[in-house]
């Protein structure tokens, strides 16, 4: 039945009743129920009530970040197969341990509360959810002490919240290829917590090449009651290997193609359906990965190295988007459905954070946190003068060679843009700003730019180095592997359209299907993909699990353009502008694992929301 | 949340339908009742964001309760919108619950209930909700609601059955694709696609309700016996 047959049904009634009343309520139903509809929907789209004030430049972050530190061993030590005895929940095996973890490093990464977090003077200490690297607290000696399988397992005890011990981010990894990580995640989170987020965590580490058991799958959620459903049985933790190998392992032996290097990862939590919130109260944290090229080391005697500014002039700085409520405290709408857009936003945690800088050169890694807003981010001075920085690496990938003299950053979620910005031509006691000058009001879409922007970190120029910068930005990079047009033109060619169909967020018309690929793929073999928009109402922030793959050719509504020279390098965050007639495509390689992936748009409302595809590589 | 005036008002729909009794409850009867304006009614319930709204519904069965005080508050619940004379996506959507309530066996109506809330109230009357009901074979904890179009308004808006595009929100035969799912408890909710397979969804209601801990569906596993967290209140 139409709405226009249902009105003219309800239009039927009053003549037939003598109530007054009744006359009244049903003709304005009939009138106009669907007029009614939209000037109510209208009125919703208006959004949320505006964050309250902050204190600008209150908070300093620290002048330098603390990497998590290893763990000398694991009690008890991983195994190949998931220990449910000793609570580990029922993953599948690690692919290639015996012949990749040989004397990994061990660390172990806890996922607990906050209960004391300050995003800004101005608001009051909250919980958050965070990631502690402590391996174990007095009153906890982990997860490790006897049986706690079968759900009723875990930590006998929860040790007290200690409020620095968990941050949001949570802390940075220093990882390097060549040397495989085990990480024990220990899930902490408070299991009778009411409100938005879900104490389950899949922990993705983005973008590196993972096997499949230790992704983040979305259904390997786990805790110490709860078994996502691809696991097996729920425990409080988990290992992830992470091998810290190149892709090419098959092709290339070793540890793979060193021109196929990421640099700037990030673990997040990937839980199915609640990643949204989950991310939005702080599972986030920052993985580097170093190598003998871009060793860490600015004072590196490899003649082979490039030698990019260091630690602790290497920066790891995430955006997130959050809104906040009357009370000052994080705000998220659950029956949303199109999220919740910040009106905030958080650098490493902090709003309107102030860093203080050395005369010399920084490289700082830009992370978009999501969960939905896009930046265009600049530099400037206090006049809004836009200031130029190096850019050197795209969604963590050193570019083959630098692009310099570049004045802003335009990424979507999940993308990150690694820049050098020389502050030695700035006097001491300068101040400058990162501004986003992005213009966005839905969480589905943004506008233009404005002039000025928002200033979201004030940087402050306050001390000459102790040492001189011995950093280098060389001419070239990192080479890539070429891509030949033969190999381009074998390539099966697989197209994705990102749409929307009765109302929900579709890829090929289809909805996430959590227990069957929607493409199978040959392990050691090369495609094209094809992400389509052909829609002009919103863009999608596309990423693909597990591999990087190359931008071939841009199309947006209908006009080729040219691919810029900061997005021909690697990427695995393809952000798919507005339709009609907008396509991306990209090539890409399936190498060394097996197992399912997952390729979905990282507008985490999105995500949620099932805009998400299941990809298995197969033997 | 509780007011005199929304008792009595309730009181006051009880009496209404009471009057009229369930098998005459035909459509002008409906609407009259409906209609007749409360002080719950004189003004719709303003959304509040990220809240449950609490509107007055009236069951397949008659009965007039508070939508999160009496069907949410302590519950797991999935919630479609529907209606019906439905004959696009809801006879799919309703076709994957069906599936879904058969795989939750006899969780449902004790731990796990499910609400089909009509998108077209000043048509769709308890009567004819109840034969809807009736020809979906529906089981216990299984609830068809209507009520006031405006409370309908707000519950519709306020669980996220909606579409930022003014004209594809205005034509509510557009909101009958998605279960908004919920641990009202916990205050936790998620939503899933009303097409994807049924053990996707359960899985979804696994995940929410914090008293189960393996959130697949496995056909042979022996069912935990345990409290339920009561009925629906008569
Ligand atoms: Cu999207």
């Amino acid at each position: 039945m139409s709405a226009q047959e249902t009105e003219h049904a309800s239009g039927q009634a009053p003549a037939s009743t003598g109530r007054r009343t009744f006359l009244k309520g049903s003709a304005a139903i009939a009138a106009a129920p669907a007029v009614l509809t939209s000037r109510k929907s209208g009125a919703q789209t208006a959004g949320f009530p505006a964050s309250p004030p902050v204190q600008p430049w209150a908070e300093e972050l620290p002048a330098q970040i603390t990497p998590i530190q290893p763990v000398a061993s694991l009690d008890p030590a991983p195994t190949v197969s998931a220990n449910l005895a000793a609570g580990e929940c029922g993953r599948g095996d690690h692919q290639r341990f015996a012949e990749l973890a040989s004397n990994p490093v061990h660390y172990v990464l806890r996922a607990r509360e906050n209960p004391a977090w300050v995003f800004n003077p101005a608001y009051p200490p909250q919980p958050v959810w965070g990631w502690s690297g402590t391996p174990a607290t007095s009153t906890d000696s982990g997860p490790t002490k006897g049986k706690g399988g079968g759900g009723k397992g875990g930590p006998k005890k929860n040790p007290p919240p200690v409020a620095s011990d968990v941050t949001a981010p949570g802390p940075t990894f220093f990882a390097r290829y060549g040397q495989p990580v085990v990480v024990r995640i220990i899930n902490e989170l408070p299991q009778n917590h009411v409100g938005f987020g879900s104490p389950e965590i899949s922990t993705h580490l983005h973008n590196a090449h993972t096997p499949s058991e230790s992704d983040g799958f979305p259904g390997d959620y786990f805790s110490a009651s709860k078994a996502g459903p691809t696991l097996t049985m729920p425990g409080a933790w988990r290992d992830h290997f992470w091998p810290n190998v190149y892709a090419g392992l098959d092709e290339f032996g070793g540890i793979g193609d060193p021109r196929e290097a990421l640099g700037t990862c990030w673990y997040h939590d990937h839980t199915m359906d609640f990643t949204a919130p989950n991310v939005l109260k702080g599972l986030v944290g920052f993985y580097l990965l170093f190598d003998d090229l871009d060793s860490g080391d600015e004072r590196d005697p490899n003649p082979a190295a490039l030698r990019l500014p260091s630690h602790p002039y290497d920066y790891p700085l995430v955006f997130g988007d959050k809104r906040f409520d009357a009370d000052g405290m994080l705000f998220y709408d659950q029956f949303d459905p199109d999220g919740v857009l910040g009106d905030q936003v958080c650098v490493n945690g902090k709003i309107q954070p102030v860093l203080r800088v050395a005369r010399r050169k920084y490289r700082l890694r830009l992370l978009n946190g999501g969960p939905s807003r896009f930046y265009a981010l600049s530099l400037v001075d206090p006049n809004f003068v836009l200031r130029p920085f190096t850019y050197i690496a795209n969604d963590g990938n050193l570019l083959p060679a630098p692009v310099a003299n570049m004045t802003t950053i335009d990424f979507g979620p999940a993308e990150r843009a690694d820049i050098v910005v020389d502050f030695s031509a700035y006097p001491i006691g300068t101040e400058l700003y990162f501004v986003n000058r992005r213009i966005q009001t839905e969480t589905r879409r943004y506008d233009g730019l404005t002039g000025t922007g928002t200033r979201v970190l004030k940087i402050v120029v306050d001390r000459n180095p102790p040492e001189a910068d011995l950093s280098r930005v060389p001419a070239t990079l990192r080479a890539m592997r070429p891509v030949s047009a033969e190999e381009i033109a074998a390539a099966p060619v697989r197209r994705w359209d990102f749409d929307r169909s009765n109302g929900q967020w579709t890829v090929n018309g289809k909805l996430f299907d959590l227990f069957r690929a929607s493409a199978s793929v040959r392990r050691g073999s090369a495609e094209v993909w094809e992400f389509v928009n052909n829609d002009d109402g919103w863009v999608h922030p596309v990423h693909m699990h597990f591999e990087e793959s190359r931008l071939l050719s841009k199309r947006v509504q209908g006009v080729d353009l040219p691919v810029p020279l900061h997005e021909r390098g690697r990427k695995d965050v393809y952000h798919l502008p507005r339709g009609p007639n907008t396509v991306l495509r990209v090539f890409v390689r399936f190498r060394d694992f097996t197992g399912k992936y997952v390729m979905h748009c990282h507008n985490l409302i999105h995500e949620d929301h099932a805009m998400m595809v299941r990809f298995d590589i197969t033997s | 949340m509780k007011t005199h005036d929304m008792d009595a008002t309730r009181q006051d729909r009880r009496a209404v339908l009471a009057g009229f009794g369930a098998a005459a409850l035909g459509l002008l009867a409906w609407q009259g009742a409906i209609l007749k304006p409360g002080p719950a009614q004189a003004k719709a319930p303003g959304r509040v964001p990220g809240r449950i709204p609490n509107p007055t519904v009236i069951t397949h069965e008659g009965k007039a309760l508070r939508f999160h005080d009496d069907l949410v508050r302590d519950k797991v619940v999935a919630i479609s919108m529907t209606y019906a004379q439905c004959t696009a996506s809801c006879p799919a959507t309703m076709g994957n619950l069906l599936r879904v309530q058969k795989l939750l066996g006899e969780r449902m109506g004790r731990d796990v209930f499910i609400y089909s809330i009509t998108l077209f109230p000043e048509v769709d009357s308890p009567q004819v909700l109840k034969a809807y009901a009736e020809k979906f074979d529906v089981g216990p904890g299984w609830l068809f609601l209507t009520g006031a179009p405006d409370d309908i308004e707000s519950l519709r808006r306020g669980l996220g059955f909606r579409d930022p595009d003014p004209v594809v929100d205005a034509n509510r035969t557009q909101h009958a694709n998605m279960i908004r799912i919920g641990n009202g408890a916990r205050d936790r909710w998620t939503m899933a696609p009303g097409l994807v397979r049924p053990e996707q969804i359960l899985s979804t209601i696994n995940h929410i309700d914090h008293s189960v801990v393996h959130t697949a569906y496995a056909p042979s596993a022996p069912e935990t016996p345990r409290q339920g967290r009561g009925g629906i209140p008569t």
